[in-house]
């Protein structure tokens, strides 16, 4: 298990390597550089190869990479050109922000996605089961973003039961046991509309991976061995179904990061889709490469986080 | 005769097949005494398996007519509630295909535990353990307290057939159902699987319903045997006059394809055409007069019934007594010899 988890973690660090250099490399071959649009053009251009040759920008492209790769180690991800602040200090409050997002959106998923997986999958072609096959093809063909703005429209504007932008209410002091209920207040809708639109495919994925193992020879050696119905079910079907569902655990995490940039923008949440958007329409370059880094490495993480469950609970692909 | 432990009369087991229900065992009655070995033989698809998952109430979609006696209860269309209480405890089964019969994510010991525990809950997690211990033991498994720690796919196939078979056993049952236990088995692990079974047979002294294609297997282990074709049972006798004296031509032919290892043999012997399928299965008349097309039609029985031709003999349908092999013509006997 130990082995398996170091061996993983290994082949993780190439992975990163790999990341970094592909979005440093894509970033640089955008034209433009930092200097050129921000300096009134009545400056003298000897000053700004100057300033370019202070900066290091006039080094070739590998020693940059070394750089800024350099930094990046050391928690530095450089200067907001837009924002004049270091990206560290813009990206921490609002990747604290998008994790709770982020994970508040993931267990609704899984609240909503294992009973409703579980019934259709057990009860399947019952009335049960084609309401919920129904709610998944709605979801899969309805677009977040669109879903979204209905959602904030009909909760947010037309009933007012949740705020509909920030991520707390202002004036409140940090730490505040009403601080904590606004942000989770200012939290639940956007998660909640997300993980409706999420879920589905988790939904139809334990569907079929239950309706596949009722059939399996093991189910009924249980029976003949006179195992009760919910035994056989939660002994026997349920957590072979689940190995697959641990599996897409990585892959729902991806999923998330395209899914918290729309919701973010929509919702108004100060986290880092927003910031994604906005650096980008910005030109905030070194900010873009910042937060494609940080999703970048959210995502290989969550592969990991899916190897090692899949490693716990399945002991076919332990590693001995 | 005394008590049998399994008395089965006209028993039914349909399909839904679209619209229709399909008869895959159709009208079989037979018992099984305790300590007796039965042998339940015929071709792939003549309704072995569909029989023996009736027994067990195993099928989840089928509609299974007639009365199953187990030791005088009638079991057919119980609750599964009150089936729960005999599945495992007092009728065990064993299994075609070790490897999809046990539970990949459990350990071979919460697998056996499991069906001690499900029967027994109230005995101590210890005592259950040194139980499945034993089993192991029973079973010949080398190392039985390393082996209760290993999940099924780190086991040889023989290894997890005794798995399967220690899991039948375990509550000591009056009736065994095994279902093809040596199909999937070389023959070297197949011949130590079967003297298991022979061995367990005279400990435990319980009906055994062995289902098999396997003659050789038969032969060997069987007390009696019955020859299904076609969901019928066509011949059912002891296994001395039923090898000495087959008369149905189902069972001829099929003894008649045993290859011979004491002869050279220019060809072998097979029975012309397949086992109908459920929907083209002949429902009138003899099953099996389309694959002997060359006894006359005069031959058969309208409506074929079992004979008792001598005690315990019986036969289905009269066309055994006109059945004789077609001559092979002078081609045909050279043809294969190179």
């Amino acid at each position: 298990m130990w082995k398996f988890t170091v061996r993983r973690i290994g082949i993780m660090i190439p992975q990163i390597a790999l990341l970094s250099l592909l979005i440093f490399i894509m970033a640089k071959m955008m034209p433009g550089d930092a200097l050129s649009g921000l300096i009134d053009p009545s400056i003298d251009p000897a000053t700004i190869e100057a300033m370019r040759k202070k900066l290091g920008l006039d080094n070739p492209w590998h020693i940059q990479y070394m750089d800024w790769i350099k930094g990046v180690a050391q928690g530095d991800f450089g200067q907001s050109f837009r924002f004049k602040m270091p990206v560290t200090e813009l990206i921490s409050q609002r990747l604290v922000n998008t994790f709770w997002l982020s994970l508040v959106t993931l267990i609704l998923t899984y609240l909503i996605a294992i009973p409703l997986g579980i019934t259709s999958g057990r009860y399947n072609d019952s009335w049960a089961d084609r309401l919920i096959t129904g709610y998944t093809y709605v979801g899969f063909a309805a677009p977040l973003f669109i879903f979204a703005l209905v959602m904030l429209w009909i909760f947010g504007f037309h009933f007012g039961w949740f705020p509909t932008s920030g991520s707390v209410t202002p004036g409140l002091s940090p730490g505040s046991f009403e601080y904590v209920l606004s942000k989770i207040n200012h939290l639940l809708l956007p998660s909640l509309s997300m993980a409706l639109i999420a879920t589905v495919s988790t939904v139809q994925y334990l569907r079929s991976e239950i309706i596949d193992t009722k059939q399996k020879e093991f189910v009924v050696t249980a029976r003949a061995k006179g195992a009760s119905e919910s035994r056989v079910y939660n002994r026997h079907i349920l957590r072979n179904s689940l190995l697959p569902i641990a599996a897409f655990f990585g892959y729902e995490i991806t999923g998330l990061i395209g899914g918290t940039i729309f919701i973010e923008n929509i919702f108004g949440y100060p986290g880092m889709g927003q910031l994604f958007i906005e650096s980008i329409s910005l030109r905030d370059f070194s900010v873009v490469t910042s937060v494609v880094l940080i999703f970048g490495i959210a995502s290989i993480l969550g592969a990991l986080i899916s190897d090692i469950i899949l490693s716990i609970v399945d002991p076919r692909i332990r590693i001995k | 005769m005394g008590n049998p432990v399994l008395e089965i009369k006209n028993l039914r087991t349909s399909f839904r097949i679209k619209d229709n229900y399909y008869a895959a065992v159709d009208d079989v009655s037979l018992t099984v005494e305790k300590n007796e070995l039965l042998a339940i033989v015929g071709e792939s698809g003549c309704g072995k398996s569909a029989f023996a998952f009736s027994i067990m109430g195993l099928h989840s979609q089928a509609k299974v007519e007639g009365d199953i006696y187990f030791k005088g209860q009638n079991i057919a269309n119980i609750s599964t509630a009150k089936l729960n209480e005999l599945r495992g405890n007092k009728m065990g089964m064993i299994f075609q295909d070790s490897l999809s019969a046990l539970n990949p994510l459990m350990t071979i010991g919460d697998q056996i535990d499991e069906i001690i525990y499900i029967h027994n809950s109230k005995l101590p997690k210890k005592e259950r353990k040194e139980r499945v211990i034993d089993l192991l033991n029973k079973v010949g498994i080398v190392d039985p307290a390393f082996t209760h720690d290993q999940f099924p796919h780190e086991l040889s196939g023989g290894m997890r057939q005794r798995v399967v078979i220690a899991m039948a056993i375990a509550n000591e049952p009056e009736l065994l159902i095994a279902d093809e236990p040596t199909t999937a088995l070389d023959v070297t692990i197949q011949s130590q699987i079967l003297d298991l079974i022979k061995k367990l047979k005279e400990e435990i002294h319980a009906g055994i319903i062995l289902i098999t294609h396997d003659l050789a297997v038969v032969a060997e282990m069987a007390d009696r045997v019955a020859v299904m074709y076609a969901g019928q049972i066509v011949e059912i006798a002891d296994v001395y006059t039923l090898f000495e004296n087959p008369l149905h031509p189902y069972t001829r032919s099929l003894l008649n394809s045993v290859p011979n290892s004491n002869e050279v043999q220019s060809e072998l012997h097979v029975i012309e055409g397949i086992v109908p399928s459920l929907q083209n299965l002949l429902r009138e008349g003899c099953r099996f007069s389309p694959r002997i097309p060359w006894i006359d039609e005069s031959a058969h029985e309208k409506n074929p019934v079992l004979h008792e031709v001598s005690p315990g003999h019986f036969v289905r349908c009269t066309c055994y007594q006109q059945f004789s092999f077609p001559e092979k013509s002078k081609e045909d006997q050279y043809h294969g010899v190179s």
